[in-house]
């Protein structure tokens, strides 16, 4: 096929970065147990033929524990913005619907979050459920959920405005029928994008999160942890512990990036003559 | 007359926003699982005490006492202005708190200045032609740098100035094993160069994209068009059309990231050992220490709504638009 137009070239990029994050994701899956396995007979060897990321001071082979970390990070990720879009929804259309007290109340919420350093908030969050796998969960889930709302809430005042919806009202449908059959078809596209523009910001505050100790337990293989880790041998010389986990988490999260933005473009109809 | 009621009302506003997060922060700190004399003092350690002994430590580190009355307890003494004594520092939170922020203020103020001046530049640059070779390479940087974490660049940073090239220290804020007093002012600045640059390198990418989108839209326009056919220089068009349309949002946007650098703050001062607030906060949520944690949670959340608050006065009091919609209602 040859590829005619920014659209088609747009779904070729996007079949492409879908097909390369279920390949890490499966790939860690399947070597999760291999990756934590320890060899003491090859210990921080320096990147070479048969360990392309080298291995660490317990002799893992850190190509391995990468893509496991990968995975695992893809993983939570999805669960998270999943969660977080779910939020916004609900609270996006409740603040635009639901009338001014709500609006209030929500709007307060919005600012309430976004006010506390995310950072911040996540170890306040992390700390309240106990550290550990949970609190990350929780607290990505709990923190992204603002803008989207923003997004949504914006957009059903727009919708409340437009003729059908008021028609819809005259015809005596309930409040709760018109959100979710006339506003909710119309609000999807601007749901599935936010939520897929998501996972990038999801993915980088677990990363932090647990690099800075309060995420997920030591013998998991996840990004921040080997790069914390990593941070005792940095001034060894051992560069390879961190270049490479690092490097190849910020291309999963530009493959997301490309996703969002493919999406963004597919399902704008303003677009459809590119 | 109407302007000092609307600053006041939006004093009063940041001051409620930031009662309510004192209390949520407490609520979330007064749930949590996390028993603080198992991690501080261990479990080995606490099972050789006498049960006196553990009392004891109960009663410092406030097992047991019912949240609502120790959220009273601690509003009062912060009305005072008593934030507490810091439970791993021994020390008040206050004294802690305010060392600290004298080393993180320089640092984030920094990388503030630097990523709003560079981000700003760059955006124009890009958006002065949407789709050049300037555009493709500034959105390109902005990409590269939204998808990677605060805390590897300021790795990758450590690993080549400081353990290759051994041209900047590897962390801390002044040289180990001097005195306080001997520190000079170009020991503290060599030891911000680099997580000054890692802060900023990554807080450029918002700011820039802002401003090549806005410009665009400028550029753009039929008044710019029209401009253009009267025979205006490009550089007059810029500088009288375009900056003055994108000075202000960018201004806005700019103190509405005090949270962000913020945050990565948090990361960049953890990478390298630089003890300033975020460092703390690190601490002390691994170490259990409520109120240090609350007294940092607080403080910069009044930062962030004081940024926010700023921009909110400054946009109203500069445009036009906003003044005259205001005398209106």
């Amino acid at each position: 096929m040859k590829i005619r137009n920014r659209r088609q070239r747009m779904a070729v990029l996007m079949a492409v970065s879908l097909f390369l994050l279920v390949l890490v994701t499966a790939a860690g899956w399947a070597f999760g147990e291999t990756a934590s396995a320890t060899d003491f007979s090859r210990k921080n060897l320096a990147p070479c033929l048969s360990y392309p990321f080298g291995t660490d001071f317990m002799g893992r082979d850190m190509l391995l524990r990468t893509v496991a970390g990968l995975s695992s990070s893809i993983r939570l990720g999805i669960l998270t913005a999943a969660v977080s879009a779910v939020i916004a929804f609900i609270l996006g259309l409740a603040a635009a619907v639901l009338g001014k007290a709500a609006d209030g109340v929500i709007s307060g919420m919005i600012d309430l979050v976004m006010g506390i350093p995310h950072i911040l908030l996540l170890i306040l969050i992390s700390y309240a459920c106990g550290k550990g796998f949970w609190g990350v969960v929780v607290g990505i889930s709990l923190t992204h959920w603002t803008s989207l709302a923003r997004l949504i809430r914006g957009e059903v005042l727009q919708l409340k405005e437009s003729n059908y919806v008021k028609i819809a009202a005259r015809l005596g449908h309930g409040k709760l029928k018109v959100a979710f059959f006339h506003m909710t078809p119309h609000l999807l596209p601007q749901l599935v994008t936010g939520l897929v523009l998501m996972f990038p910001h999801a993915i980088l505050h677990e990363a932090s999160i647990t690099f800075l100790g309060f995420g997920l337990p030591p013998e998991e293989p996840a990004i921040g942890i080997i790069l914390s880790e990593s941070m005792k041998y940095l001034v060894m010389g051992k560069w390879w512990l961190a270049l490479f986990p690092g490097l190849l988490l910020a291309g999963v999260v530009l493959l997301f990036h490309f996703l969002g933005e493919g999406l963004l473009l597919l399902l704008d109809p303003e677009n459809a003559h590119r | 007359m109407d302007n000092a009621k609307w600053i006041a009302g939006q004093l009063i506003r940041m001051m409620v926003l930031l009662v309510f997060v004192a209390a949520a922060v407490f609520l979330l700190l007064s749930i949590s699982p996390v028993d603080p004399l198992t991690t501080n003092v261990g479990q080995t350690a606490l099972g050789a005490m006498s049960p006196e002994q553990v009392e004891k430590l109960r009663e410092y580190w406030g097992v047991g006492v019912p949240p609502l009355s120790r959220f009273a307890g601690w509003a009062k003494d912060v009305l005072r202005g008593d934030l507490g004594v810091s439970l791993l520092y021994r020390r008040p939170v206050a004294e802690v708190i305010g060392e600290r922020f004298v080393n993180s203020v320089w640092l984030m103020a920094a990388a503030w200045l630097l990523s709003g001046a560079i981000g700003f530049l760059l955006g124009i640059l890009a958006g002065r032609k949407r789709g050049g070779l300037a555009d493709k390479l500034v959105t390109g940087y902005c990409l590269m740098t939204a998808s990677t974490p605060a805390f590897w660049i300021a790795m990758v940073l450590l690993m080549v100035f400081a353990v290759w090239l051994k041209w900047l220290p590897i962390g801390l804020a002044v040289p180990i094993g001097t005195a306080a007093a001997e520190v000079s002012l170009g020991d503290r600045v060599i030891h911000m160069i680099l997580p000054a640059l890692a802060l900023s390198l990554t807080g450029i990418s918002n700011i820039a994209l802002h401003t090549r989108e806005k410009l665009a839209e400028v550029m753009e326009s039929d008044y710019v068009l029209f401009a253009r056919a009267r025979g205006e220089s490009e550089g007059s068009i810029l500088l009288r059309h375009g900056l003055r349309n994108i000075a202000l949002p960018a201004l806005t946007l700019q103190f509405g990231s005090v949270s962000e650098i913020f945050g990565g703050s948090v990361l960049v001062e953890q990478v390298f050992s630089y003890p300033g607030l975020g460092q703390a906060a690190v601490t002390a949520g691994l170490g259990s220490d409520v109120p240090l944690l609350m007294g940092i949670t607080v403080i910069s959340a009044a930062l962030v709504f004081g940024g926010n608050t700023a921009a909110n006065i400054l946009y109203g009091l500069i445009d036009p638009r906003m003044r005259k919609g205001r005398r209106k209602s």
